[in-house]
């Protein structure tokens, strides 16, 4: 696959990582190979457990190769031995480690999160500002797996939240320095506020959804990303501040709010809503959709709070 | 309004714990949130009510020791460090 460089160039001031890895070429069979590569566009048809960790795979071949090299370096036997010894208690050490770590945090599932490409980045911030004339909302499945972000723009992602979240510190960095209030302590404390509110918002959705009884596919991730895309519309509304002062701030705050509100309420109706279709019977159907519909609006009167509570100290 | 990580924590522990104080027989039986009366119709949408009790009912039964530990855990270090 060949990118533009030019949409290189343009990503590269707010999305960074998202340049540099595209220019990597397929890795020649001598080399072991660590991570899977994700950069091309493989049908999904191929891999059953769909993101399997290349590391087990990847970490048998490193003895390999890294054996005769050694071999032939080291004359002296003891030392080859107790580098063959080290290698394996480095194997050793890293699948312990990932076992461990994929006990708390499914690392296939966070896989899939991050499986985006520029293209997909692009369309979805389009979206994000602009999502009256999108027609079709419905995330598109593949034999029961959802496909992943880079093949289906509706579907959502943790590298746009988590880039908007950085970009969004180093803006209201760069906007306190403009007045002269800037310290880093100010810097970390405008970080772990903005992280707290989504953990909040994530933890009275989770609450709602339990409490309702609705059984909806939204797991925690899904909720992280659907509250990470405010931070998206925070960074427009500080920019517009920035850039033509306090009518620009209120306008770019209108205009974000209102795109992020239509955003939540399409996406989320499609997850929350449509999850009824086994319990239509009996009286107690007519109350739940109104509650449901209550929770998906709640939350999307919630986005233009939160924006308007976490950029105006930044605009004065 | 500024948050740290350090007062989310906080907050997350205080309100753990007045879930956990919430005694069965002499407080929750009384106000009809008891075990016996959350078993109500056995059909597929439990209700508010049923979800909070059994939500409160297994806070309670899981919270139980990790409270005593995370709880002492803040004590010491709230004496020490203020």
């Amino acid at each position: 696959m060949s990118y533009n460089t030019t949409e290189g160039q343009i990503s590269i001031s707010f999305y960074p990582s998202v340049a540099k890895p595209r220019a990597r070429a397929a890795p020649h069979t001598g080399d072991p190979l660590l991570f899977e590569d994700t950069s091309s566009a493989a049908p999904p048809m191929n891999n059953q457990g769909y993101y399997t960790p290349g590391y087990n795979m990847g970490g048998a071949p490193v003895g390999g190769p890294g054996d005769a090299g050694v071999n032939k370096l080291f004359a002296d036997p003891m030392a080859s031995a107790a580098m063959m010894y080290g290698s394996s208690l480095a194997n050793q050490g890293k699948d312990i480690v990932n076992k461990e770590i994929n006990r708390y945090v499914s690392v296939n599932k966070l896989k899939y999160f991050f499986a985006v490409d520029s293209k997909y980045v692009m369309k979805k911030l389009l979206l994000l500002m602009f999502p009256y004339t999108h027609q079709d909302w419905e995330v598109r499945y593949h034999r029961d797996t959802p496909l992943t972000p880079r093949h289906d723009v509706n579907a959502p992602d943790l590298y746009i939240p988590t880039m908007a979240f950085i970009t969004y510190i180093l803006l209201a960095g760069m906007a306190l320095g403009i007045q002269k209030r800037f310290s880093p302590e100010v810097l970390g404390l405008c970080a772990s506020t903005a992280l707290v509110w989504v953990v909040i918002e994530v933890l009275v959705m989770l609450l709602c959804l339990y409490l309702l009884s609705v059984h909806s596919d939204l797991s925690i991730f899904d909720l992280f990303a659907y509250s990470g895309y405010k931070y998206v519309g925070m960074i427009f509304t500080v920019l517009g501040g920035l850039l033509f002062g306090s009518d620009g701030y209120f306008l770019a705050l209108t205009w974000s709010s209102c795109a992020l509100m239509f955003f939540i309420v399409r996406s989320l109706k499609m997850k929350i809503l449509s999850s009824l279709s086994n319990d239509s019977m009996g009286a107690g159907a007519t109350a739940k959709p109104r509650l449901r519909l209550y929770i998906t609006v709640a939350t999307a009167a919630f986005q233009p709070i939160i924006i308007y509570w976490l950029t105006s100290h930044l605009v004065r | 309004m500024a948050f740290t990580l350090y007062s989310l924590i906080q907050a997350v522990i205080l309100c753990v714990n007045a879930v956990a104080v919430l005694h069965e027989e002499r407080f929750l039986s009384k106000i009809g949130w008891g075990v016996d009366q959350s078993i109500g119709g056995f059909g597929d949408e439990p209700g508010i009510k049923v979800q909070l009790m059994n939500l409160v009912r297994s806070v309670r039964t899981v919270m139980r020791v990790p409270l005593i530990a995370v709880n002492s855990v803040c004590i010491v270090l709230l004496l020490l460090f203020g």
